[in-house]
């Protein structure tokens, strides 16, 4: 412990990096996944067909191949998001290794958030869209209106589940050039590896308290939202 | 088609405007597809020397048995061990003690949402480095058992109280103790329940083997390295080891899949939230 301690900003520099990572990814998984459910449940055949094989492929793959292609596989083929270094928000350099975990999280995660959406469109009782069309809705009215609210509803579960195996998925980064809360922990152990227990009791703490926001924001908003059926 | 929940039978004009989305999206594929086969071909990723290491014998035996064999041997102890960590910490949660329930709850709780990785660096540094006696490959099954084990836990608390409450009550009436009620009534009917979500859970452990890389484990993930550094083609090992998990995967996913149209017919699959639930036991939906 007393290594976390003597080392305090450290500690909060690599969780505030692993918050990071979790947000920007959360956000962007949120919307390419949603996209890509929207793909999956709509009416063009194709758009159905290629949503399905990205959800299969990057479902199957393990988020550290992915990462291997992107830190490793990409930079060969010339992509190596170097000329984001160059970019200044608000007073921060963003690194290229930055980008690069993002984007293979989101390419990942997207994947898992798609079914999640997906299963909650689905959870919505046929008879609902069909009472839809029959009082006149049309298609987009009755999305709107009738069964996405529903499928929302649905959904903060499982989303829920994806967005904090996302928080855990963070710590594959470590692997890849990011000082994040592993990666900190890895060298501090290096260094006291008398106190290794302490450390790493230090660092789940710090993994457990962003999980249980995230969960205990989910149960917020689904109590807010809940309706009497 | 699947999604006819949401749609009317379409009409002639929106048959037509959905062969132009289709024609539109198709071309957008197919120039994706062939900006990417165009990038590999321009960086020269498609020559045969970088290619060859995969189709001479001595590389395929070195990937199949020191990668493949050892992701799986390392998956496959996990998931032994991990389902019994999930039962009878699963069971140990339903305890009707309070002194057996707290502990379990605790230790299912913590190892739910704690990384797998931070677990191995753990358990490499405090059971493998340096003159340790274990190896990084038992670290990584050690900490995949406590992961995947905790989730189990909770899909068997789930598959158990899933179980219709009239067959304990029918059991209890007719004079079994609980020990009897949950060997003979509610396991039996509960596995049939959570089988699937089992199988899934092991797509999941396979693919966290390949974590181990950090901690310098055996496996497929580990073999890649040796062969990019020495033939530079970093591209194609990257795809063939990624094709070769899909491969592993798949077939796993096939079998849950079989599985459970065998023993639980169409119904949906279990719904096992991350994080402990804060609605009331029994009532948990049970999606």
């Amino acid at each position: 412990m007393e290594a976390v301690l003597s080392s305090f900003d450290e500690y909060l520099k690599a969780f505030a990096l692993t918050i990071g990572l979790f947000l920007v990814s959360g956000l962007l998984s949120l919307i390419w996944g949603t996209i890509l459910a929207v793909f999956r449940v709509g009416p063009v055949a194709i758009l159905n067909k290629a949503a399905a094989v990205y959800v299969t492929l990057f479902r199957n793959t393990p988020l550290l191949m992915i990462f291997i292609f992107m830190a490793i596989a990409m930079p060969v083929l010339g992509y190596n998001f170097t000329f984001v270094e160059d970019w200044e928000i608000a007073g921060y350099n963003v690194s290229a290794f930055f980008v690069r975990s993002t984007i293979a999280l989101t390419l990942y995660t997207s994947a898992f958030v798609c079914e999640a959406v997906r299963s909650g469109v689905n959870a919505v009782p046929l008879g609902q869209a069909e009472a839809g069309r029959a009082i006149g809705l049309t298609f987009a009215q009755s999305m709107k209106l009738v069964v996405l609210p529903q499928a929302m509803r649905a959904v903060i579960p499982p989303m829920t589940s994806v967005q904090i195996a996302l928080v855990k998925n963070t710590s594959v980064a470590a692997a890849f050039g990011m000082a994040e809360a592993v990666a900190t922990m890895r060298a501090l152990t290096n260094n006291n590896a008398d106190q290794r227990t302490g450390i790493f009791l230090a660092f789940a703490i710090g993994y457990i308290i962003i999980v249980e926001v995230v969960s205990l924001s989910s149960h917020a908003i689904e109590r807010k939202v809940k309706v009497a059926r | 088609m699947s999604a006819s929940i949401l749609f009317d039978a379409p009409g002639p004009k929106t048959v037509a405007r959905h062969r132009v989305y289709s024609v539109i999206s198709l071309l957008a594929l197919s120039g994706l597809v062939a900006f990417a086969v165009w990038t590999l071909y321009d960086r020269g990723q498609l020559e045969y020397e970088l290619w060859e290491p995969f189709v001479s014998p001595a590389y395929i035996e070195y990937i199949l048995i020191d990668g493949l064999l050892e992701t799986l041997k390392m998956a496959f102890f996990s998931i032994i061990f991990a389902v019994v960590f999930g039962l009878v910490f699963g069971v140990a949660k339903l305890s009707d003690h309070a002194v057996v329930r707290w502990p379990a709850w605790l230790v299912v709780e913590f190892f739910r949402a704690v990384p797998v990785l931070l677990l191995m660096v753990f358990a490499f540094f405090l059971l493998s480095i340096g003159s340790g006696p274990l190896s990084s490959f038992w670290c990584v099954v050690i900490s995949l058992t406590l992961y995947n084990g905790s989730v189990l836990a909770e899909v068997f608390r789930a598959g158990i109280n899933a179980v219709p409450i009239g067959q304990s009550e029918a059991a209890y009436a007719i004079g079994m103790r609980k020990s009897q009620v949950m060997a003979s009534v509610l396991l039996p009917q509960a596995v049939k329940i959570m089988l699937p979500a089992i199988i899934s859970q092991m797509v999941v452990a396979l693919k966290d083997t390949s974590l181990g890389y950090y901690i310098l484990a055996p496996g497929l993930t580990a073999v890649g390295k040796p062969i990019y550094l020495e033939f530079r083609n970093q591209v194609p090992t990257a795809i063939v080891i990624t094709a070769l998990y899909v491969a592993v995967n798949l077939v796993l996913t096939l079998i849950a899949t079989m599985v459970q149209k065998r023993l639980v017919g169409e119904k949906k699959e279990l719904f096992v939230p991350m994080v402990g639930e804060v609605r009331s036991e029994r009532n948990a939906p049970i999606a």
